[in-house]
């Protein structure tokens, strides 16, 4: 069965008709073409699907597509449209990803991205050991996660300075 | 060390930005037209005939387009190497383990084709299940393969030197064991693949591989087809560490499928189909003497191996190979004796994974090194220095070490990790550990017997002269291996790395073998090296006649044709000839040199298109014995560590403080991914050691098929790894490069068990090192003991229901 779903997906408001036990993570990459969000369990043990609900990192798979009735989804594809500087294409989470080399085969990137993204909003000045906890919902087969936790540091850094002067929140997401 | 403007850099990798922001696409981002989705339907038994089997519910089901039995397949064997082409598409009579393959839907949503698996009815008569290889092994047990009687896959015997008279020699001589369990690739992005036909009846595969040209073999073999009508293409990959390279039953199921619907068709592992399918690391028992004399050379290693198979070959016979040869170095070894055994069970088939049939090995010839040093009163970093190969040194066993920075290696590890203060004088509960390792820089022969080049690759210069496409076949699965290439054609055009645009992983564009046995950076780069050279020097052959000069009289850097030093030359009249080829065009160089895109949009105007070819081949490497081909390699990289531990005496958990890792990987190509692969190594050493391992019940099913009870490293368990990167100039190297990946994996699990040691008094003999185990340990004074490598003397005991 089928039902109508309304929801705000990366700034923009929606309507799309899903099937009442689809999860989001299947409305996101199968109805709305957002496959920028990947899948690598449908289990909720690995974090690939991350995506902000409200702006909180949930695991996609595991959430159901109608209960974001209402809601406002970021993915990735969004965080790069809405969170990046003026003439830059990549939100500086991402960018800071790209420059420390902490992306290999990427299929956690999206993921890790979002959950990184989401802690510097929550706390833009984070510990190691505050990176560590709030990525480890989030795994990672290839980097051993240093250079991720590097760049994570890096892209606060830079957010701090951008900021300094500027307390428009730019990350996009929150309503 | 060296001069080179793009090489030894940190560059930003090709493909980065795309992975950022969620562009990049892997196979399950793919739909065509029309697409089908595919489902395959395991066995949910270990060991069965299979009585029969009716699809007729299942055909009946609206939506389905195709369903396929063993009796609807080509009964064509496949497998990885030729003489073991022990897998067919769908079990015909008898299933071997749970997961193994018994039928296939093709439908027109994913829903619709698990499904028709529900409907289709197959009657199993369950046979006798044998989880264990020394019972696979033992009298009397049934046979589980039918080629292979008494359950014996492989078997390997070995001996270089004369261990027995180097024994009589020996004063101090160690032995012990080590077993390990099963690991999982546990790569995030679990396999899928697209499969299309043509009107010409081209087929295309895109799919989640490591090796688009053993895939493309494979399916033409199989589906029998002309190779050149068959194309395979790799879109992003989500790692692959081994289990991707070799064809799967899934990706010719696909193939299939789309035969029989004439539709595109698309398969999507789960990832508990993933952990079934497996082809992972072995499950091994390795038992080990080694020998030394009283000043503490090394003198003989006897060394006996078994490694539990699963169901079919794999790449297993590769790592039973490797389990053996690739023990011979770093440490001079004058004499070496091997009895490998692979055996068959009734459990998913295990192949190859990063550091391919060594990792375990190598853990116990390096735990039983730090028991020598410990008889002889050495210091275990002194008694690897002592026995440490040089540059040039051939192993007993004839592997050529032609470059070796293990013992910059171990130093640097040894002065980075503050070891002469700690060692020893740590208290108990903390322990520091070091070991050291090698692995080749590809494979020294292709899996299947073959003269064909390993690597080709082709430069083009495009029209427009400012760029220039590397095409090749080579695999970038997350290990950077694009921006690698496309680094070493920069430097040897002499542009910048923002002129190079790479192509890659499709077997329209060259061969290669693909990304497996560390060898895409020597290989390939070699191909790419000498495709590159020769495209510039058909540019500079059009300019030096243009100018009345000799080749020689011209260079080209950072982008720009210079005259050679000492030489005069006048370009204007060509930079004006450039200029009137695009009036009106608002990015024309007015002064300065000539740019090499100038250059080269000239010399097409001249000539036509500028493109070239490069290859790579091997020498013949090795010696003459049976097996002599495996673990050669035209070069070896190596690394140490060192590992930091504390135990909690109460519970017996172990974490890790710190690594420190020193890897000699030649001239390092990007110094960022060099770092990156060091990383990862460590990553899953470390919980290889620590926690990973594939379970089965009685009734061989998997018990831990999933992420969460199956752990990998969460960012909460990675210590701080200390990365130093040694470089040597390798002979046999593109611009003396050679490999990373698989080498920095060696080192860190006998560093973990050296370590353990120096903390609690304990040599353990069981991987992985669970809280529990260490736990049990302190409690009863003593670790588990390890299974001998023999077979169940006590025979094949039946497992009841
Ligand atoms: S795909 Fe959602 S947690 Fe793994
Ligand atoms: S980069 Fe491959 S899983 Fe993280």
């Amino acid at each position: 069965m089928k039902k109508m779903l309304s929801m705000t997906v990366n700034g923009a408001p929606l309507e799309v008709a899903v099937h009442t036990h689809a999860t989001l993570a299947e409305v996101l990459r199968g109805e709305l073409g957002l496959t920028g969000t990947k899948v690598g369990c449908g289990e909720g043990d690995c974090g690939a699907c991350t995506v902000l609900l409200d702006g909180e990192p949930v695991n996609s798979c595991l959430v159901l597509a109608l209960q974001a009735a209402g809601r406002t989804v970021t993915t990735i594809e969004g965080l790069s449209a809405e969170g990046a500087a003026a003439g830059e294409s990549l939100h500086p989470v991402q960018a800071a990803f790209v420059e420390a080399g902490a992306i290999q085969c990427g299929f956690c990137s999206p993921g890790m991205i979002l959950s990184a993204a989401a802690l510097l909003r929550r706390c833009p000045d984070p510990t190691e050991a505050d990176v560590r906890v709030a990525l480890s919902g989030n795994l990672c087969r290839c980097t051993g996660y240093q250079k991720i936790i590097e760049a994570t540091l890096a892209a606060a850094e830079s957010l701090a300075t951008s900021h300094a002067g500027d307390n428009s929140d730019r990350e996009g997401g929150r309503p | 060390m060296s001069n080179h403007r793009i090489l030894g850099t940190r560059a930003v990798r090709l493909d980065a930005a795309a992975k950022a922001t969620g562009r990049a696409l892997y196979t399950d981002d793919i739909t065509l037209p029309g697409m089908l989705h595919g489902a395959i339907l395991h066995s949910p038994v270990a060991h069965a005939t299979i009585k029969s089997i009716d699809t007729s519910k299942a055909v009946a089901l609206p939506g389905v387009k195709a369903v396929l039995t063993a009796a609807d397949v080509p009964e064509i064997p496949f497998g990885v190497s030729p003489a073991r082409y022990d897998e067919r598409v769908l079990a015909r009579d008898k299933v071997l383990y749970v997961g193994d393959e018994v039928a296939a839907v093709a439908a027109v949503d994913l829903e619709t084709a698990r499904e028709a698996l529900e409907l289709i009815e197959v009657e199993y008569e369950p046979l006798d299940i044998i989880l264990d290889a020394r019972q696979a092994l033992a009298e009397g047990a049934p046979q589980i393969h039918p080629m292979y009687e008494g359950n014996l896959s492989a078997r390997v015997e070995q001996e270089f030197g004369d261990v027995d008279s180097a024994r009589a020699k020996a004063t101090v001589i160690c032995s012990g064991r080590l077993e390990s369990e099963m690991q999982d690739g546990a790569f995030l992005e679990p396999q899928a693949a697209i499969a299309e036909l043509d009107d010409q009846g081209n087929l295309t595969l895109t799919t989640s591989t490591q090796s688009v040209h053993y895939i493309q073999r494979t399916v033409a073999m199989v589906l029998s087809m002309p190779v050149g009508k068959v194309r395979v293409v790799k879109p992003a990959v989500g790692g692959g560490f081994g289990p991707k390279a070799a064809c799967s039953t899934m990706e010719l199921l696909t193939c299939l499928l789309a035969r029989a619907t004439h539709r595109p068709v698309k398969i999507a592992f789960t990832r508990e189909e993933v952990f079934l399918h497996s082809r992972a690391r072995h499950k091994f028992i390795h038992h080990m003497t080694l020998g030394a004399s009283a000043d503490g050379k090394l003198l003989f290693l006897d060394h006996e191996a078994l490694l539990d198979g699963g169901a079919y070959a794999s790449f297993g016979i590769a790592t039973v190979y490797y389990a053996g040869s690739l023990l011979g170095g770093p440490y001079k070894l004058p004499s070496m004796r091997y009895k490998g055994t692979r055996s068959v069970t009734n459990k998913p088939t295990c192949g190859a994974q990063r550091g391919h049939g060594g990792v375990i090995a190598r853990a116990l010839f390096e735990r039983l090194l730090d028991e020598v040093a410990e008889k002889l009163g050495a210091d275990p970093v002194d008694l690897r220095l002592q026995n440490m190969m040089e540059a040039g040194d051939v192993t007993c066993n004839d592997l050529n070490m032609s470059s070796l920075g293990m013992r910059e290696c171990i130093e640097a590890v040894r002065d980075g990790s503050g070891w002469q203060e700690k060692r020893g004088r740590l208290p108990r509960g903390r322990g520091i550990g070091v070991a050291c390792g090698f692995f080749v820089s590809g494979a020294g022969y292709p899996i299947y017997r073959s003269d064909t080049f390993h690597s080709t690759a082709e430069v083009k210069l495009q029209e427009d002269g400012g760029t220039v496409l590397v095409r090749s076949a080579a695999a970038d699965i997350g290990q950077g291996t694009d921006t690698a290439l496309a680094m070493i054609a920069a430097e040897t055009i002499g542009v910048d790395l923002d002129q190079v645009r790479v192509i890659s992983g499709d077997t329209d564009l060259s061969v290669d073998l693909g990304a497996y046995s560390s060898r895409q950076t020597l290989m390939t780069g070699h191909a790419v090296r000498e495709a590159a050279q020769k495209v510039r020097d058909q540019v500079l052959e059009v300019l030096a006649e243009r100018l009345g000069v000799s080749m020689s009289d011209l260079r080209v850097e950072a982008g720009l044709v210079l005259p050679a030093e000492g030489v005069d030359l006048d370009f204007a009249t060509l930079r004006t000839q450039y200029t009137k080829e695009h009036r009106g065009w608002t990015d024309n160089p007015t002064d300065g040199p000539l740019t090499f895109r100038e250059a080269s949009r000239l010399a097409f105007l001249e000539r036509g298109t500028m493109v070239a070819t490069g290859g790579y081949k091997p020498p013949i490497l090795g010696g003459k014995f049976k097996g002599a081909a495996v673990g050669t390699s035209p070069a070896y990289g190596c690394s140490a560590q060192v590992v930091e531990l504390s135990v909690d005496l109460e519970t017996g958990q172990i974490s890790v403080d710190s690594v420190t890792d020193a890897h000699d990987c030649g001239q390092a190509i990007n110094l960022t991914s060099v770092e990156g692969q060091m990383q990862g190594s460590v990553s899953m050493g470390l919980c290889e050691a620590l926690f990973e391992q594939v379970r089965f019940d009685a009734k061989g099913r998997c018990l831990n098929a999933n992420l969460a009870d199956y752990k990998i490293p969460t960012a909460m368990d990675m210590p701080k790894v200390d990365c130093i990167v040694v470089e040597t100039d390798e002979p046999n190297g593109p611009y003396g490069a050679k490999e990373v990946g698989e080498g920095a994996i060696m080192p860190t699990i006998p560093a973990v068990l050296n370590a353990l040691h120096d903390a609690l008094g304990a040599r353990f003999e069981r991987l992985p090192l669970t809280a529990q185990q260490v736990a049990t340990a302190l409690r009863t004074g003593r670790p588990v003991a390890a299974e001998s490598p023999q077979p169940d003397t006590k025979g094949y005991c039946k497992i009841d229901d």
